[in-house]
C-alpha cells in the first residue's frame, strides 16, 4: 500500500508541475460549458415556444395547471399558448409545427390525483424543435414535482408519519413520448456533458504514464525496486481517478454556483461520479495497451475519447436523435453518466442512480480486467 | 561449455591470489538464456561475484550485457538457468533479492521534472527507507556524488554529467550488497569518469560486489577484479586481466593502418609467424609471435599484396588482443 501511494503521489507531483492538467481537468470544460450554456440561453430568448394544451380532464389540478402554472409563464412572455381540443388535434399541431410541443392532460386526470392513484400528464414533444419540447418538459416535471409536494403534506395532517408520507409514491407521472422521462436544464446538461467529454482526457495519463516512464527509462528502476509489478499498475490508475475525481467535483460545484445548476442528492452524485471516473480511467487504460508509445497510445485516447463523446451525447442531446443514436449512445460511459444525473434530477428524485452507477462500474470493472490482462507486455524496460 | 576457442577457456588462478581469504558469494548466475524471436541475445551465461569483489562484462555494442543485466536485476523474464542472490533464487517477483541489488540503467532514468533530492527520496521510499533514514541516506549520497549545492534543482537543468552522477546515486541509496553499474560512464567527461571510477572502488573496499559492465578496455582494466568477455551473447573467457592476458599466450599485435577497407590479405595470413589476422576500420591486426622480429615480413607481405601501409603500431598484448584473438574482430565498432 506504501508503495502504491508513493508511486501515485510521485504522479500527481508531477502532473501539478505540469500545469496543463489544470487547464484539460478545470478551465477548457467549465469554460466551454458556460459559452454554451449562455449561447443556448440567448436562443430560448428569441425564440418564445408555442405551446397546445388538450384539457380533457376538465377537473380541479388540470386547472391548476393551466392556469397556475402555464398561465404565468404566458403572461410573463416566456411560452404562447394555444388550446386544442384533444390529444388527437394537440399531437396534430405538434406536427404541423402549429406548436413546438403539447400537454395532454388525459381524462381522470384529477379524480386518479385526489385519489392517490398514478396519473399521467402527457408531453408530446416535437423532434425538430428540442428546445421548446425540453422547456415543455421541465415545466411539466416541476408540476408533477409539487404535485407529490401536495400529496405527502396531506398525507402527514391526515394522521400519517412523515416516514409513512414518503412511502406515499408520486401520483403524477409525466410520460413524454420524445424522449426519456427526466432531463437536466440546458446549462446542467451543458456543464456535465463538458465535465465528463474532458474527463476522459484529465484521467488518461494515470495508465498510460506507463509508456512515459518507458520512455524515460524510470520504467526499468520500477520493475527493479521491490515492489509487485501490480503495485506499479495500480498506483498509475489512482493518480488518474485521484486527478478525475478532483477535477470532476471542482467542475460540477463550480457549475452550481456560477451556472446555477442543480445536481440532486449529494450522496448519490458523488457515487455516480467516482462511478464515472473509474469507467473513464478503465476504458483510456484499456486503449492505452495498443500502444507502444505514450504519443501513439495519447492519440488513440483522443480519437476514442472524442467518439464516445458525440455518441453518448455530449455535443447533441443524443435522446433527441433517436434510433440507432440513442441505443448506441448506451455504450459510451457519457451517456450513462448524463442519464445518471437527470436521474438525480429534481425533487421527486431518488438517492441514488442505482442503474447508471452500475453500468458505470460494469464498464470500469470489465475494462479495467482487460488492461490488466494487457498490461503485462507495457511492463517492459 | 568446452568446444576450444568459443566457450569460457579454464583459468589457472595465479599464485599471488593463493592467500586470498574466500568471500560470501554474493551473485551467481547459471546458464542463463534470453532470445528475442530469433536471436539469441544472452546464451548460456553463467559467472559468480563474490563480496567485495567487482566483475566487469567486457563486450562490443549488441554483445548483450544489458539483457544480461536485466535478467538480473529482476526486470526482464529470463528464458532459462537461474540467479541465485547469496544462495536465494531471485527472478522478476523476487521482493527481497531486489533489495539486495542497486542497478544503475546504461541509460538516464530520471524523473527530470523532480529534483534531484525529490528524486532520490521517491526511490529511496521505494526500496522501503523510512522517512528519516531516507533523509539521512539522502544526505550522504547526494555528498558522494556532490550534487549537495543543486539538490533542489529540476534534474532537467543539471549537465550530462551531473545526470549520470545522480543516475549512480539512486542506486547506492539503500546501500545494496550487490551493486549493478551498466556502462556508467558512456558520455561522461574524463574527470567525471575518473570520479565515477574511484567512487566504484571506494564502494568495493567497502564490500560492496559490484558487476560493471562496460566495452572500454581500459575501464575493466583498471577497475574489475575479474572480467568476462562476451560477444554475441556468449561468454568467450573469464578471469583476471593477468589470466586473460595470458590465454593469448605471448602475442604481440602489429596494427597497420591502411588507411581505407582492407580485406587481410591471403599472403598475410598465410606467413608462418602470423596466428591471426583481422581487418577493421582501415586497419590490419596482426598477431604474430615476437613483433620485433615478424615486423619486416609482415609488412612486405602487405606491400606485395598491394597493400598500402600509412602507418605502423606494435602493441603488448592486452584485452583488445584478447578479445580479437577470441572473436576474430576488434572490440570497439
Ligand atoms: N527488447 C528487445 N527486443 C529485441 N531485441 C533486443 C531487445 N533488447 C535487446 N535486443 C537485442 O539483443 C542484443 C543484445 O542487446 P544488449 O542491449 O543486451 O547489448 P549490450 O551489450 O548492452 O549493447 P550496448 O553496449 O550497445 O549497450 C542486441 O542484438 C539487441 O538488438
Ligand atoms: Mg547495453
Amino acid at each position: 500500500m506504501g508503495a502504491l501511494l508513493l508511486i501515485t503521489a510521485k504522479d500527481l507531483r508531477l502532473r501539478v508541475r505540469d500545469r496543463s492538467v489544470f487547464l484539460l481537468a478545470i478551465v477548457v470544460p467549465f469554460g466551454l460549458a458556460a459559452i454554451f450554456s449562455l449561447v443556448f440561453n440567448g436562443v430560448d430568448d428569441q425564440a418564445r415556444p408555442t405551446f397546445a394544451v388538450a384539457d380533457e380532464d376538465r377537473g380541479q389540478i388540470a386547472a391548476t395547471f393551466t392556469g397556475q402554472v402555464l398561465g404565468p409563464l404566458e403572461r410573463q412572455g416566456v411560452i404562447a399558448l394555444r388550446t386544442a381540443g384533444g390529444e388527437r388535434e394537440a399531437a396534430a399541431m405538434v406536427g404541423r409545427g402549429d406548436a413546438d410541443a403539447a400537454y395532454v392532460v388525459p381524462a381522470g386526470f384529477t379524480r386518479a390525483v385526489l385519489g392517490g392513484h398514478a396519473a399521467e400528464l402527457r408531453v408530446i414533444g416535437n423532434v425538430d424543435a428540442p428546445i421548446g419540447s425540453f422547456v415543455a418538459r421541465s415545466v411539466a416535471e416541476a408540476f408533477v414535482a409539487d404535485v407529490r409536494y401536495v400529496r405527502v403534506a396531506l398525507a402527514t395532517k391526515g394522521g400519517g408519519t412523515p416516514e409513512e408520507a414518503l412511502r406515499v409514491p408520486a401520483p403524477v407521472g409525466i410520460e413524454d413520448f420524445a424522449a426519456e422521462r427526466r432531463q437536466l436544464s440546458l446549462a446542467e446538461g451543458f456543464a456535465a456533458g463538458m465535465a465528463v467529454f474532458f474527463l476522459f482526457f484529465t484521467v488518461q495519463f494515470g495508465f498510460s504514464s506507463i509508456l512515459d516512464e518507458r520512455r524515460d527509462g524510470t520504467l526499468a528502476r520500477l520493475l527493479a525496486a521491490p515492489v509487485p509489478r501490480a503495485t506499479i499498475v495500480f498506483g498509475k490508475l489512482l493518480g488518474g481517478v485521484v486527478v478525475g475525481v478532483v477535477s470532476m467535483t471542482v467542475l460540477m460545484v463550480a457549475a452550481d454556483l456560477l451556472l446555477g445548476a442543480e445536481w440532486g442528492n449529494p450522496l448519490g452524485v458523488g457515487v455516480l461520479l467516482v462511478a464515472g471516473v473509474l469507467a473513464a480511467t478503465g476504458v483510456m487504460a484499456l486503449v492505452a495497451t495498443v500502444a507502444t508509445t505514450a504519443e501513439q497510445a495519447g492519440n488513440v485516447q483522443a480519437v476514442v475519447a472524442v467518439l464516445l463523446g458525440v455518441l453518448g451525447g455530449v455535443f447533441i442531446p443524443i435522446q433527441q436523435i433517436g434510433g440507432v443514436f440513442a441505443v448506441l449512445s448506451l455504450v459510451t460511459p457519457h451517456r450513462w453518466f448524463m442519464q445518471g444525473l437527470a436521474d438525480l434530477h429534481g425533487d421527486a428524485a431518488p438517492v441514488l442512480a442505482v442503474v447508471p452507477t452500475l453500468a458505470l462500474l460494469g464498464f470500469a470493472a470489465v475494462t479495467t480486467g482487460v488492461a490488466l490482462l494487457r498490461a503485462g507486455r507495457m511492463l517492459r524496460p | 561449455m568446452g568446444t576450444a576457442g568459443l566457450g569460457p577457456l579454464p583459468c589457472v588462478p595465479p599464485p599471488d591470489q593463493t592467500a586470498r581469504v574466500p568471500r560470501a558469494e554474493i551473485l551467481k548466475c547459471q546458464n542463463l538464456r534470453k532470445t528475442f524471436g530469433d536471436l539469441v541475445a544472452v546464451d548460456d551465461v553463467s559467472f559468480t561475484i563474490e563480496a567485495g569483489e567487482t566483475y566487469g562484462l567486457l563486450g562490443p555494442n549488441g554483445a548483450g550485457k544489458t539483457t544480461t543485466i536485466s535478467m538480473i536485476a529482476g526486470i526482464l523474464e529470463r528464458d532459462g538457468g537461474q540467479v541465485l542472490i547469496s544462495g536465494r533464487p531471485h527472478g522478476t517477483t523476487s521482493r527481497w533479492g531486489k533489495k539486495q541489488i542497486g542497478y544503475v540503467p546504461q541509460d538516464l532514468a530520471l524523473y527530470p521534472d523532480l529534483s534531484a533530492r525529490e528524486n532520490l527520496r521517491f526511490f529511496a521510499r521505494l526500496h522501503g527507507l523510512g522517512r528519516a533514514e531516507a533523509r539521512a541516506r539522502i544526505d550522504e549520497v547526494l555528498r558522494m556524488i556532490g550534487l549537495t549545492e543543486r539538490a533542489k534543482d529540476p534534474v532537467k537543468e543539471y549537465s550530462g554529467g551531473m545526470k549520470r552522477r545522480l543516475n549512480i546515486g539512486v542506486g547506492l541509496l539503500h546501500r545494496p550488497p550487490l551493486l549493478i553499474l551498466d556502462e556508467p560512464t558512456a558520455g561522461v567527461d574524463p574527470q567525471s569518469r575518473n570520479a565515477i571510477l574511484e567512487s566504484v572502488a571506494a564502494l568495493a573496499g567497502e564490500g560492496v560486489a559490484v558487476l560493471y559492465t562496460t566495452h572500454y578496455m581500459e575501464e575493466a582494466e583498471r577497475l574489475c577484479d575479474r572480467i568476462g568477455i562476451i560477444d554475441l551473447g556468449r561468454i568467450r573467457a573469464e578471469g583476471t586481466r593477468r589470466e586473460l592476458v595470458g590465454l593469448v599466450g605471448e602475442l604481440d599485435r602489429i596494427s597497420l593502418t591502411t588507411g581505407g577497407a582492407q580485406a587481410v590479405p591471403k599472403e598475410l595470413e598465410t606467413l608462418p609467424e602470423v596466428r591471426k589476422a583481422g581487418s577493421h576500420e582501415g586497419r590490419l591486426e596482426v598477431m604474430v609471435e615476437d613483433a620485433r622480429k615478424s615486423l619486416p615480413r609482415v609488412l612486405a607481405a602487405a606491400t606485395d599484396a598491394g597493400v598500402v601501409v600509412r602507418a605502423v603500431e606494435v602493441h603488448e598484448p592486452n584485452l583488445e588482443s584478447v578479445f580479437l584473438h577470441l572473436t576474430g574482430k576488434a572490440l570497439r565498432d
